[in-house]
C-alpha cells in the first residue's frame, strides 16, 4: 500500500493529532454556544434593561443632566451608536417629545406596568377588566401580558399525554423484541420500528392535522377539532422510537446467562423476561422514558400543526393548548427584532435548552451505569 | 436478583399470564407498526395521482394553493442545496471527532468524557432551539459581523440565508456522523491496524490508508443519515433562512429559499381552502417522504452489507 517508514513523517503526524484533536472540541463549543447565544438574546431580559410598558414613567427634562447616561439611553431607545453621535439639544428635544407623549397615552391603569417582571412571567395579576388574578399569555395586545405559566402547562400536558400514550407502546414492542420474538423475526421488526424515526416531525403533525384530528373527533367526539389530545398522540409517534431503542438497548444489555439462568428454574420465557430481565434493565428503561420526555418536550411541527395553538389554562385534554416550542415557532417571525417579545421567546428557548440539558444528563448518566454495572457482572 | 428465588414459576396462574403478556407485548408491537402502515399507505393513497413530472418540475406562481398550476421544483432544490451545504460542514467535523474519539483518545481521560457528553447533549437538543441559536449565533452575530468586516451598507450576510440554515443543520446532525463513523471505525478488526503498524505504518499513515478505506460504507451511512434526518426537519430553518414565497430558484448562499417541509407546514396551515389543496398537500409530503425513506434505505443497505462483510473479515 505504499507505506513509507514511521518517523520520516513525524512532524506531520505531530501537527495532525493536535489538529485532530482541536476539531474534536467543536461539538463541546457548539454545547457552550448555544447556550451562551440563546441566553445573550435574552440577556436584557434578566438584567432588568428592557420595559415593556406601554407608558413609561416621564422623566422631567429639567432632570436631564442628572440621571446617568446609560439610563437615559434606555429611556431614550436609543442605540449606544446612536446616543454616542446625538447632541445634548436633539436630546433635550426628544425628552420633550417623550412628555407630550406621555400626555395623550391611553387611559389604562395598567399601561405603566413593566409586564417584563419575573412576578408577571410567573404569578397570576388582576388586569384591568379582568375580576380575579389570571395567568394570561397574549404578547399582541396594547398591554403585552406574558406569563409564562399557561405555556408551559401546555407544553406539559401534550407530553404527559405523549407518554401515556408511547411509554407502554413502546416498551411492550422493546421487550417483545429483544425477549420474546424469535432473531428471524427481530431482524425483520426492529428496522421497521426504526422507520418511524425516519418520518419527519411536519409530516407527522401534517398527518395528525388532516388525517386523525377528525378520526379521534368521531370517536371520541370533542368539541375543538385539534387539541392537545391530537397533539398529544401525534407527539407520541416521534418518542415511540426513542423509547423503543434505548429501552431495547438496556434490555439486550442484560447478559444472557440471566435469563439462562431462569430458563433452566422452570420458567417460561415471559416469566424471565418480565420477573428477571426487566427489573436489572430497569434503571435503562427508566433512561428511555426520561429521555423521550426531554424529545417530546422539544419537539415543534407536531404541537405547532395540531395543538390548536390557543394558550387557555385548562386541565381538560381534550382543550386546545400552546407550548413553548409552538410559542416560539408561531411568534417569533412575527416579533420585533431586539424587542421585549423578542427576548422573552428567546428566554423560554434558554429555559427549555435547559430542561431537556438536565434530562439528557440524566438520562445519559443513568445508562452508562446501568451498562458498567451489566458488564462487571458478566 | 434474590427475588427469584422467592417466585413460584409453576403455578397454573403464572403460566396462563405467561401467554396473555406475550400477546400484550406482540400486540404493542404490532400497533407500532400499524401506525406505520397508516401513515405511509394513508400518504401514498392520497398523494400518488397528483404527483407527477409536472408537479416536480414546475415553479409555482405566487399562489401555490392552486392545484392546476403548482410545483415543488424550487423547494426540492432549496431543501436538496440546505443540505447539501451542511455535509460539506458536518461530515469533515464528524469524521474527525471521530477518528479522535476511537484512534486517539484515552478512554478515561477528562476531555474525552466531556466530548462525548457534548455529543450526546447536541443530539438532544430541541430543534426550536437550534433554531434560535442560529438566529441569535449564525445570523445576528456572525453574518451581521461580517457585514461590518466587508462593510455592506446593506445586509447582505447578516440576515436568514442558505448558508446559515446548513450550518444549524450541520451543528444540529453532528452528533448522527460521529456515531455512525465511531461505530464503523470500531468494526475495523483491530488486527489489520497492527499490521499496518507492525510494517512501519505511522499512526496517522495506518488511519488514512487501512482505517478509513474499511470504514467507508459506515462513515456514508452516518452522512446519509444526517441528510435524511436534516432534510425533514424544518423547526431549525424557520428563522434561519426558509421563505414562504420567491419568484426564482436560490442563486447564491446567502439567497433565501423555499423548503419541502416548510412547505407543508404552509400548505397544510394556511390554506384559504383545505379541500382543494389537500391533494397537492399529500402530493408535497410524498416527495418529501420518498427522499428521506430512500435515503433511509439506501443506509439500511449499506449498513447491513457493511455488517455481513465485516462478519467475514473478522
Amino acid at each position: 500500500m505504499g507505506i513509507r517508514r514511521g518517523h520520516r513523517a513525524h512532524p506531520g503526524e505531530w501537527l495532525a493529532e493536535k489538529f485532530i484533536f482541536l476539531v474534536s472540541l467543536t461539538a463541546i463549543l457548539m454545547v457552550f454556544l448555544i447556550f451562551a447565544f440563546v441566553t445573550r438574546e435574552a440577556l436584557p431580559l434578566i438584567t432588568g434593561e428592557v420595559s415593556s410598558a406601554a407608558v413609561q414613567p416621564v422623566i422631567p427634562v429639567a432632570d436631564m443632566d442628572k440621571i446617568p447616561a446609560e439610563k437615559l439611553r434606555i429611556y431614550l431607545e436609543l442605540t449606544p451608536s446612536q446616543f454616542a453621535t446625538m447632541d445634548h439639544d436633539t436630546k433635550k428635544l426628544l425628552m420633550e417629545t417623550k412628555v407630550e407623549g406621555a400626555q395623550d397615552a391611553p387611559d389604562n391603569k395598567d399601561a405603566k406596568i413593566n409586564t417584563i417582571e419575573w412576578r408577571y412571567l410567573l404569578f397570576p395579576y388582576q388586569w384591568s377588566g379582568y375580576d380575579k388574578p389570571v395567568y394570561i399569555w397574549q404578547p399582541v395586545s396594547e398591554i403585552k401580558k406574558y406569563n409564562i405559566i399557561p405555556i408551559v402547562i401546555g407544553s406539559i400536558k401534550t407530553t404527559l399525554i405523549a407518554l401515556f400514550f408511547a411509554v407502554p407502546l413502546a416498551l411492550g414492542a422493546a421487550i417483545y423484541v429483544s425477549q420474546l420474538a424469535s432473531p428471524k423475526l427481530k431482524e425483520y421488526i426492529k428496522p421497521a420500528i426504526e422507520m418511524l424515526s425516519g418520518i419527519p416531525s411536519v409530516v407527522a403533525g401534517f398527518f395528525a392535522l388532516i388525517f386523525m384530528a377528525t378520526v379521534l373527533q368521531k370517536v371520541f367526539g370533542y368539541e375543538s377539532r385539534l387539541n392537545a389530545f391530537v397533539a398529544g398522540i401525534a407527539l407520541g409517534f416521534a418518542i415511540i422510537p426513542v423509547v423503543f431503542s434505548i429501552a431495547e438497548d438496556a434490555l439486550t444489555s442484560v447478559p444472557r446467562n440471566f435469563t439462562q439462568a431462569a430458563l433452566a428454574l422452570g420458567a417460561s420465557r415471559w416469566q424471565a423476561a418480565w420477573q428477571v430481565v426487566l427489573p436489572a434493565a430497569l434503571p435503562g428503561v427508566f433512561a428511555a422514558i426520561v429521555l423521550g420526555f426531554g424529545r417530546a418536550i422539544g419537539e415543534t411541527m407536531i404541537v405547532l400543526m395540531a395543538s390548536g395553538n390557543a394558550s387557555i389554562m385548562s386541565g381538560n385534554i381534550f382543550d386546545s393548548a400552546r407550548t413553548i416550542t409552538a410559542t416560539i415557532a408561531a411568534e417569533l417571525a412575527e416579533a420585533v427584532f431586539g424587542g421585549d417579545h423578542y427576548r422573552i421567546l428567546f428566554l423560554i428557548g434558554a429555559l427549555l435548552f435547559l430542561v431537556t440539558f438536565l434530562t439528557n444528563m440524566a438520562g445519559e448518566l443513568v445508562m452508562n451505569r446501568l451498562k458498567g454495572k451489566l458488564e462487571g457482572k458478566k | 436478583m434474590n427475588s427469584v428465588n422467592t417466585i413460584d414459576f409453576r403455578t397454573k396462574k403464572f403460566r396462563a399470564g405467561s401467554f396473555f403478556f406475550t400477546g400484550l407485548t406482540g400486540l404493542a408491537t404490532i400497533l407500532i407498526l400499524a401506525i406505520l402502515a397508516t401513515i405511509l399507505t394513508d400518504v401514498v393513497y392520497n398523494g400518488w395521482g397528483t404527483l407527477s413530472w409536472h408537479f416536480v418540475s414546475t415553479i409555482p406562481k405566487k399562489d401555490f394553493f392552486d392545484s392546476k398550476t403548482t410545483g415543488v421544483l424550487p423547494m426540492i432544490i432549496g431543501t436538496a442545496s440546505r443540505v447539501f451545504v451542511m455535509t460539506l460542514f458536518v461530515l469533515p467535523i464528524g469524521v474527525i471527532t471521530a477518528i479522535y474519539l476511537t484512534e486517539y483518545a484515552p478512554n478515561t481521560s477528562v476531555i474525552t468524557r466531556i466530548i462525548r457528553a457534548a455529543v450526546n447533549n447536541l443530539a438532544g437538543v430541541p430543534s426550536i432551539v437550534f433554531g434560535l441559536f442560529g438566529l441569535g449565533f449564525f445570523v445576528n452575530f456572525v453574518g451581521k459581523n461580517l457585514d461590518v468586516l466587508f462593510h455592506h451598507p446593506t445586509a447582505v450576510w447578516g440576515q436568514p440565508a442558505i448558508i446559515w440554515a446548513s450550518l444549524t443543520l450541520a451543528v444540529m446532525t453532528m452528533p448522527v456522523v460521529i456515531v455512525a463513523t465511531e461505530e464503523a471505525l470500531k468494526a475495523v478488526p483491530q488486527g489489520l491496524r497492527e499490521a499496518s503498524l507492525a510494517l512501519g505504518g505511522t499512526k496517522l499513515q495506518t488511519i488514512i490508508k487501512i482505517v478509513l478505506p474499511q470504514a467507508l460504507p459506515g462513515i456514508l451511512t452516518g452522512g446519509i443519515l444526517a441528510v435524511s434526518r436534516a432534510a425533514g426537519e424544518v423547526a431549525p430553518i424557520l428563522f434561519t433562512g426558509v421563505a414562504y414565497y420567491m419568484a426564482s430558484l436560490p442563486q447564491h448562499l446567502t439567497d433565501q429559499f423555499m423548503d419541502l417541509g416548510y412547505h407543508v407546514f404552509v400548505l397544510s396551515t394556511q390554506s384559504p381552502n383545505i379541500q382543494q389543496t389537500e391533494p397537492i398537500l399529500y402530493a408535497t409530503v410524498l416527495v418529501l417522504l420518498i427522499l428521506t425513506f430512500a435515503l433511509n434505505l439506501v443506509a439500511i443497505f449499506i449498513r447491513s452489507n457493511m455488517r455481513r462483510k465485516m462478519r467475514s473479515l473478522h
